[in-house]
């Protein structure tokens, strides 16, 4: 009886099977960059909002306070977004004409509110609380980025749970002194891991790995 | 797992051979249901299997004939696309902030709102719990004297009940959906029918003890004097009006001071699951049941009833006889206690003449610290018997004092509605106006024909929660708004006027009977908060800025500091037993019936509310129906079994109701509750049990005799959850048991006050205390905080506000009938029931069951994705979304504290039940195991306030659901490590100890034995 295969066919097998598996773990490793790229966080993409509100300008270079907007950031887990008479405040005064501004005037005058797109988003199982990260000198930007320097907010990490533990693991590597923890312009000093040692401490600051800690 | 278990078909309990068992055990043996006594097969399936459930055999659920080939291919294929749907980006989301915000709110943080629930008229003091302007979670107002911080079952409830998908959501003209606009035209058109002065007028409302409201309704009657206010209650308190007004010749309100009683008799009164203040009055009697040490004191309590109830199971001494031969007791109680002028006769011989006399001695031996109190199903008689016993005891303003009533217009009101029938009978009501939610049609008593009577008035107005069986023959339906969200008042047990203030803007359009009423004096626009602020306003002293301070403190408070109604002297006529005659004894084989409101849907209103549909009741442990309940004698001796389905003939009428047979219940005595058999509720209400007003007649609303049973050969399915979840205290199969009173680790433990001096160890198991803490490797140093809990068997009343308010805190699902008799309710605490003793008059325990959050904890090493773990606090955790839905965890749980959602049980889809969730707490999916965290969100938020104020949690500081929710204080919870913590210091008290101590698990949550305080001369 003579071969059905050629005798090719064992090459052609056997270049297949290995072939797979090195395809398989190729596209997983192509689909684990693609998770971690900004194509999927959606990091460094500065979004589209209504109001094309500018933390550059306010907090940057007028050096308006985090918490003259974000009133909630040191009292409850949500930062708060100001309501539109946070912004007619000023707005009220200055730049009453501005064609840019409209949108805020119409919430105001028709008391509707502005639906500001989220750009800092965690899924709804995490638990993250704003006030006890800032009262243990977790400041602004060690999460949200160089807030001074973004016209549009973008996001500034993956905000996944392996960055989260990356701090809570070891926090002494980005804690700093609470007098600094609201200053947009904050640069981290080049002692960091001594200072942050001392921080911990004095703070007592407590390493949480538990998953209660932010999953219930 | 066997293959042919189905548990739709229960297998037959055989009465007699269970007695003989327990006999040979000499009533030592703890045991929980009949089925485990006769081993049916459901016991051994549930005993065995945490949830025994077969597919393949099951006729109904088999998955459409999925083979196991096929259910390979599916599970694979569900696999790969569950790995793939973890790649899908987050949708983008928007935030909305206020235009204008309001001070008060910051996002994140809950406030607390003091508000009042009335319920049959009488108010209960709450703080209710709101996010961002949503009420989430009901506790107890510890400022108000009708709670002090603790609640019960129905308001814990009431938040599903306010955002009830089914309540009528729009004014209904003749079944068309009408509005606000076209009511209001009308009602003024009707009014200007009627004849001179408003005749033809009648209101109907239910029990107001509201000032306002019933100012509100004077008005009326002012404007129109020939109307007529009417008020009936189907759980109301007529028969203890009547027996006030037997006693001390008017109505009046007694108050009972049980932290002041000594001796205590209950004469067929549940004093814990329902009746004005039963909150308070658990919270005292419980109070008085707290054993520190050897020297400490307890209070006794004898309670005399039909039904087993919360009161008879925390009884020092039961005695189960039929509601109807109370009163024989409470003649003869009287005579022995030195109340004059009673005839002793009717001595039915229902209960040993010394086991009376030696109640009667024991409540002469503290005069003044003793108490009797009658039950509002007992006849006016029997309460005029305890108000002159205690006269007679001297307890009058020691441990009962009486007041004014609560009721702004005090009036027998089965005879209010027996007048109002006989009018609309006559033709000569022309406008009806039914408000606060009554729903006569339904729950009037049947001989009234109030549904074809109602048909002959004219214009029939209903404002009410549902669109209900009154409200579809009305011409007019007024959706009525939730107390959740509307303005009122309502007074509490001792009078003190609690302002119900709103939650929130009514979620429909509905106004409350306040805003209703005014459609007839010509207020129709005025807003509730208006209405009863400016009647305070015109009555209290203050005025102006004095006033609106008041209002304000009255408003935070939840009530006006001072308004109890001040106590009156009344003195019992002399001869009060000769003023009635002697009750009508009927033949002592006469078969009898009583009606009782129901401890979940109380008189039917809550029939809509899944949290207290699938609510296991006390002792029975039934959900989601009602039934004929019989003592297993009665049971034998008519050759009944439990689920035949039967028709009960009384009083010339005749209903159907499944047979359940009650350890403990009286004998000749049938118990069937109300509030059942709905046919217009909603669609959780409408349908579950029997309709128990078919048989209830106004002459006899509480007891009728000359029952007859028939039986109709069908079989009727309960959904009891008594022999689910039992804990296999064995370990072994029956048949390699040597004894089983040997072998069997107690998981109740019980002493008598005498036995507990002698011995204050009496809970520690030698045989446990040796392999205690054995372990091959070192153990784990907990440092900082260890969380764990208490809960103390002796105050546990069973009353469930434990298990409601846990379903309310941590969002969690109701399965529903079906899946409830497959073992798979989702309650995180249960309250499991013990008896001891003959299966006729058994004690009963309670001992509520949660996760023991084990320092060794089987589940944890059982994972094999780690969605189980322990915490450096001794939390075990559980990570949902880790978790793939294996059930090992369960599996290896020895206290089957797990549930797993086994369907998608949570609802997704219902827009208003969004709101009620708990927002700091994730809502489960299908697939996924759960169990009480010990309410790990509120351990979270308290560290973080803690850390923020750079201290640590003070002890008290975290409440977990069940504990605040708690009437009687019995459960507490902290920090072990802290010895000066409540907890530790309970802990270390020598009633201390665990369940399943053997297995090494080390539990968090450690049980108080019960220690029980008998009259030493009472031998049974």
């Amino acid at each position: 009886m003579p071969q059905i295969f050629h005798h090719s066919t064992n090459v052609i097998s056997r270049a297949s099977i290995y072939g797979a598996v090195f395809f398989l773990g190729i596209l997983g490793a192509v689909l684990y960059r693609v998770e971690l790229s900004p194509i999927y966080t959606r990091v460094n993409e500065a979004r589209e909002q209504p109001v094309p509100f500018s933390h550059k300008h306010h907090a940057g270079e007028l050096g308006i306070d985090c918490r003259y907007c974000h009133t909630t950031v040191d009292k409850s887990s949500f930062a708060g977004i100001p309501p539109t008479q946070t912004c007619m405040t000023c707005h009220s005064q200055i730049w009453t004409n501005a064609p840019m501004l409209e949108p805020v005037r119409a919430s105001y005058r028709d008391d509707k509110s502005i639906a500001w797109t989220r750009v800092n988003q965690l899924p709804d199982f995490v638990y993250f609380d704003h006030s006890i990260h800032v009262s243990k000198g977790v400041g602004c930007t060690t999460c949200h980025g160089q807030v001074g320097d973004m016209p549009l907010m973008w996001k500034a990490n993956t905000l996944y749970m392996e960055w989260c533990l990356d701090c809570h693991r070891q926090p002494e590597k980005y804690v700093r002194p609470k007098s600094e923890v609201f200053n947009p312009g904050y640069v981290t000093p080049s002692n960091q891991m001594e200072l942050g040692a001392r921080l911990v401490k004095e703070y007592k600051i407590q390493s949480l790995t538990n998953c209660t800690t932010c999953h219930r | 797992m066997s293959s042919d278990f189905n548990p739709k078909v229960p297998s037959a309990v055989d009465l007699a051979a269970v007695r003989a068992r327990l006999r040979q055990e000499n009533g030592k043996r703890f045991w929980q249901s009949l089925d485990e006594l006769s081993e049916t097969r459901e016991y051994r399936e549930f005993l065995e299997n945490e949830f025994p459930n077969n597919p393949e055999k099951d006729p109904e659920k088999n998955l459409q004939g999925i083979n196991r080939r096929e259910m390979l291919k599916l599970a694979a294929a569900s696999a790969a696309l569950a790995g793939l749907s973890a790649c899908t980006k987050m949708p983008t989301q928007k935030i909305v902030p206020y235009v204008k915000a309001p001070e008060e709110i910051v996002a994140g943080k809950p406030l607390f709102y003091a508000t009042s629930m009335p319920l049959a008229g009488v108010g209960a003091g709450l703080l209710v719990e709101s996010h961002m302007g949503r009420p989430t979670k009901i506790e107890g107002n510890p400022e108000h004297p009708g709670s002090l911080g603790g609640t019960d079952v129905f308001s814990q409830a009431a938040t599903l009940g306010l955002y009830d998908p089914d309540r009528s959501q729009t004014v209904m003209q003749e079944g068309r959906i009408s509005n606000w606009g076209a009511f209001l035209t009308a009602m003024t058109n009707a009014k200007s029918q009627l004849g001179s002065g408003g005749l033809g007028l009648r209101i109907l409302t239910d029990t107001v003890t509201s000032p306002s409201l019933s100012a509100q309704i004077q008005g009326v009657l002012k404007q129109f004097p020939q109307a007529k206010w009417h008020q009936y209650e189907p759980c109301g308190r007529d028969n203890a009006r009547e027996g006030a007004r037997l006693a001390f010749g008017k109505p009046v309100n007694p108050v009972y001071r049980f932290d002041r009683a000594e001796v205590i008799v209950s004469l067929d009164a549940d004093f814990i699951s329902s009746g004005p203040g039963h909150v308070r009055y658990t919270r005292d009697f419980a109070s008085r049941r707290a054993v520190e040490g050897p020297a400490s004191t307890l209070n006794r309590l004898y309670v005399v009833e039909s039904m087993p109830t919360s009161a008879g199971a925390v009884a020092d001494h039961r005695k189960a006889i039929r509601a109807g031969d109370v009163e024989a007791f409470a003649r003869q109680l009287a005579g022995q206690a030195g109340v004059g002028g009673v005839s002793s006769g009717g001595a039915s011989g229902k209960i040993p003449a010394d086991w009376t006399s030696a109640v009667a001695k024991d409540l002469a031996a503290h005069r003044g610290t003793s108490l009797v109190i009658a039950g509002e199903e007992q006849p006016p008689s029997v309460h005029a018997l305890a108000h002159a016993i205690n006269a007679a005891l001297g307890n009058v303003g020691k441990t009962v004092y009486y007041t004014d009533p609560l009721e702004a217009n005090p009036v027998n009101e089965m005879e209010s509605l027996r007048e109002l029938v006989g009018e609309m009978s006559a033709g000569k009501v022309s406008l009806l106006f039914m408000l606060g939610g009554g729903n006569p049609v339904y729950d009037a008593p049947v001989d009234f024909d109030f549904g074809p009577e109602l048909l002959k008035v004219a214009v029939r107005v209903h404002s009410g929660l549902y669109y209900d069986e009154t409200a579809e023959l009305c011409h007019w339906h007024a959706p009525a708004t939730h107390f959740l969200e509307a303005w009122g008042d309502a007074r509490a047990y001792d009078g003190t006027i609690g302002i119900i203030q709103p939650l929130i803007q009514p979620l429909y359009d509905g106004r409350s009977a306040y805003e209703v009423i005014g459609t007839l004096t010509g207020d129709a626009g005025k807003p509730g908060h208006d209405i009863v602020r400016d009647y305070w306003k015109g009555q209290r002293p203050e005025k102006d800025k004095a006033f609106d301070a008041f209002w304000e403190r009255s408003l935070h408070d939840g009530l006006m500091a001072g308004t109890a109604l001040p106590a009156i002297t009344v003195v019992p006529s002399a001869d009060v037993a000769k003023q009635f005659a002697q009750q009508q004894t009927s033949g002592d084989d006469a078969l009898e019936i009583t009606f009782k409101p129901d401890p979940a849907v109380f008189d039917g209103r809550f029939a809509n509310n899944g949290w207290l549909q699938e609510l296991p009741k006390p002792n029975t442990r039934l959900t989601w129906d009602n039934a004929a309940m019989i003592s297993p004698a009665t049971a034998q001796r008519m050759g009944l079994e439990a689920g035949n389905y039967v028709k009960l003939q009384v009083s010339g009428r005749e209903t159907k109701a499944g047979i359940f047979i009650v350890p403990g219940h009286a004998e000749d005595s049938i118990t069937l509750h109300l509030g059942y058999g709905r046919r217009r509720s909603g669609s959780v209400g409408t349908g579950p049990g029997f309709n128990a007003n078919f048989i209830r007649i106004s002459a006899k609303p509480w007891v009728a005799t000359g029952l007859k049973i028939e039986k109709t050969g069908d079989t009727y399915y309960f959904a009891v959850t008594q022999h689910q979840y039992i804990i296999d205290h064995d370990g072994h199969p029956a048949a390699e048991r040597e004894s089983v009173t040997e072998a069997r680790r107690d998981l109740v433990r019980i002493a008598s006050l005498d036995e507990f001096r002698k011995n204050p160890d009496f809970a520690k198991d030698p045989r446990e205390e040796e392999t205690k803490g054995l372990s091959l490797y070192p153990g784990y140093k907990y440092e900082g905080y260890a969380w764990g809990m208490s809960i103390d068997l002796n105050k546990c009343v069973g009353c469930n506000a434990c298990v409601v308010a846990c379903q309310a805190e941590n969002n969690i699902a109701v399965v529903g009938k079906d899946q409830v008799m497959r073992g798979r309710a989702m309650h995180w605490i249960r309250v499991d029931t013990y008896f001891r003793g003959a299966i006729d008059s058994p004690e009963m325990y309670y001992e509520p069951v949660l996760c023991m959050h084990c320092e060794n904890a089987p589940c944890e090493v059982v994972c094999p994705v780690g969605a189980t773990l322990h915490n450096q606090e001794g939390l075990n955790e559980m990570i949902y979304n880790r978790c793939v839905g294996t059930r090992y965890c369960s599996n290896n749980c020895p206290y089957k504290v797990r549930r797993f959602n086994f369907l998608l049980f949570s609802d997704y889809t219902t827009p208003s039940l969004f709101g009620m969730r708990n927002p700091n707490v994730t809502v489960r999916s299908r697939g996924v195991m759960e169990k009480c965290t010990y309410c790990v969100q509120r351990i979270n938020a308290a560290k973080i306030t803690s850390e923020e104020q750079n201290r640590s949690v003070r002890d008290g500081e975290i409440v977990t659901a069940c504990q605040g929710a708690c009437p009687a204080d019995a459960i507490v919870f902290g920090n072990i490590n802290d010895p000066n913590s409540r907890v530790a210091k309970l802990k270390a008290q020598s009633r201390d100890y665990h369940l399943l101590d053997d297995l090494n698990t080390r539990p968090r949550t450690s049980y108080m034995a019960r220690v029980k305080n008998p009259n030493p001369e009472i031998h049974e």
